[in-house]
């Protein structure tokens, strides 16, 4: 019987089974941000605890509120970077150094295939894109990692998805996982790694495996997957080059992180996207998804690009190009926050952020901004934002709002015309 | 070990999310005290008052999915500063259920037709419960008139449980 990519992993980063499918596994990778980790060094200092396993290993930024607005997040900036400084975790992001983690630490090189990375915060799956086994979890599970370099996971759970077929123009990996979640439900993934595999993965670049990985805990999901492939090896090549004679080497390498064909699944879903349409989501789960085709008309107050999910360059530039020359309808207001300074300063040098301040909107920092409705763009009572976020939680972009998540290139369209616009459909002329 | 017996709060439905248990913008205190008056401050049930129906409240039981979504332990966390220890529900989200036992609280799953019993025999009740982790049994106590239904939780959630959360037991052992 073969393995799945989770199974390898585990393997290789066991250091015990304490009890009956309880694994306790080395860790790779420790991101720290300031929401989740100050809450965690005040207890460990207060448990006489205060130390790091491997400050080489632990990466920390300031992303959810940035700059600080206010006297407590400012404390919570100062706790996370008084500890990097304190015990020598010399890769810490501080104001405008930073960016929206899971966008930041990939693109800095931090993780490879065949890593085990662990955060205090959800989308941490979104990691699993490299061939990792990249999960969120809380802070007790934080502290013990930034203590000891471990965490215990149960004995991981595999579905496969196979997505088939090619993706018709002005559809997405965002369509793409919009779909997915819709027909395995938001608690269809729990305890379960979600595995990406079939052509459509294959043709994707890392930005849009990382859009499909992010969103695997809207299902529940430990952790999305991708294997690792040319097009892995190519992005990470700038950190890599060093250790590898050739990228045929390193692609050799990394082969080993991906599943036997035989491996044991808990399920496989084979889905062909070849007619997919863009699609949003239409309540309050991220579950509840359907084409834009039938939402088209319901007016929105507010579009915002940006996030771990869709805020990447990418990104940017598909909004753009259904931006340029246009305006942003009166009907509505338009946000975008570039995930991290490089994506802002390549923009910056295309040409992108002026594509996008011309149509009229607002150009915020590199940060979490209106994703979680903490610092700026949050929603009035009864408004509705498209959003390109991951998350339509009641509440999550301010009380009584409303998110509806959908792609880059659907949220660009939206904002021109005032109300929920079709992509595929829009071909400029409104 | 934390306290596991008192009055029961029924939430009836499904996927309730950590926003709800405790909305983003209270992440910003870095104590776990302020965040007792939050709790469930955005769950919308019909007829549920959140301020009022949590008061002396120790035990909750829910539907299925409970604690979707973030991975904040302030969601534990606000249960615990309102003295709620224990959650009895379908099934939870995986960051959400493992934090619970992290801490040295419990989250018992049970299957559909027992919570089906639940809702359906106590939920307009006033009723307390009590919780034997080792015998692994709940006893519901309806005005004097006792019941029970037997739960199942794993050797490593009892360890956590009994010694008190994650940290100190992982600082012995790793
Ligand atoms: S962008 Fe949103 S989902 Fe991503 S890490 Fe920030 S708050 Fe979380």
């Amino acid at each position: 019987m073969g393995k799945t990519i989770a199974e390898k992993i585990f393997e290789d980063h066991l250091v015990n089974r304490p009890f009956e499918g309880i694994n306790v596994l080395k860790l790779d990778a420790v991101f720290c941000h300031e929401i989740t980790t100050p809450i965690a060094i005040t207890d460990l200092i207060a448990r006489g605890k205060d130390r790091v396993f491997d400050a080489t290993k632990i990466k920390a930024v300031i992303d959810h509120v940035t700059p600080a607005k206010d006297s407590k997040t400012a404390e919570q900036g100062k706790i996370l970077r008084e500890w990097s400084k304190r015990l020598g975790i010399k890769d810490f992001f501080d104001v405008g150094k930073n960016g929206v983690c899971h966008a930041l630490f990939p693109e800095k090189g931090f993780v490879r295939p065949g890593y085990t990375v662990i955060m205090g915060d959800s989308h941490t799956c979104t990691h699993g894109a490299f061939g990792a086994f990249a999960a969120g979890i809380g802070t007790t599970d934080l502290e013990v990692g930034i203590l000891k370099g471990v965490c215990a996971f149960k004995s991981p759970k595999t579905i496969k998805f196979v997505l088939n077929g090619k993706l018709p123009e002005g559809v997405y990996a965002k369509d793409a996982i919009l779909y997915v979640i819709s027909k395995l439900g938001m608690n269809g993934g729990t305890n379960s790694v979600l595995e990406f595999t079939g052509p459509i993965v294959d043709n994707m670049t890392m930005e849009s495996r990382m859009t499909l990985c992010n969103m695997a805990i809207e299902a529940g999901g430990t952790s999305g997957v991708c294997y690792p492939d040319m097009t892995t090896v190519d992005y990470l090549w700038p950190f890599i080059k060093d250790e590898f004679s050739s990228k045929e080497k390193a692609l050799e390498e990394y082969s080993k992180w991906i599943s036997d064909e035989d491996a044991n699944f808990e399920k496989v879903i084979e889905h062909d996207l070849s007619d997919l349409e863009p699609m949003t989501t239409y309540g309050y789960k991220p579950d509840l998804v359907k084409p834009i085709r039938e939402m088209e008309d319901s007016e929105v107050d507010q579009v915002y690009i940006g996030s771990c999910t869709n805020g990447r360059l990418e990104d940017l530039k598909i909004a753009a190009k259904v931006l340029e020359g246009k305006k942003v309808s009166d009907n509505l207001r338009a946000i975008l926050s570039p995930a991290t300074p490089d994506i802002y300063n390549k923009a910056l040098e295309a040409g992108i952020i002026k594509i996008f301040s011309d149509a009229g909107f607002c150009v915020t920092n590199p940060t979490c901004g209106a994703c979680l409705g903490m610092s700026n763009g949050v929603l009035a009572d009864g408004e509705k934002c498209a959003s390109t976020t991951n998350r339509n939680f009641f509440g999550r972009m301010g009380k009584g709002g409303l998110v509806h998540l959908m792609s880059p290139a659907s949220a660009a369209a939206t904002a021109i015309n005032g109300k929920i616009t079709n992509s595929n459909l829009y071909k400029g002329e409104v | 070990m934390k306290n596991f017996k008192g009055n029961v709060l029924f939430l009836n439905r499904s996927d309730i999310n950590t926003d709800e248990i405790i909305p983003a913008k209270y992440l910003t205190e870095i104590t776990k005290e302020a965040l007792k008056p939050y709790l469930l401050e955005d769950l919308k049930i019909e007829g549920f008052n959140p301020t009022k129906d949590i008061e002396n409240k120790s035990i909750i039981v829910t539907r299925e999915n409970f604690g979707c979504g973030s991975s904040r332990e302030h969601a534990p966390w606000a249960l615990e500063m309102n003295n709620i220890n224990v959650v009895i529900a379908e099934n939870f989200a995986r960051i959400f259920r493992q934090n619970m036992f992290n801490c040295g609280m419990i989250a018992i799953d049970i299957p559909k037709d027992k919570i089906e019993y639940l809702f359906n025999k106590y939920s307009n009740k006033k009723i307390s419960m009590s919780i034997d982790i080792e015998k692994e049994v709940i006893s519901i106590d309806d005005s004097g008139e006792v019941d029970t239904i037997d739960f199942k939780i794993g050797e490593f959630d009892k360890t956590l449980v009994k010694s008190g959360g994650w940290v100190e037991y992982a600082d012995k052992n790793y």
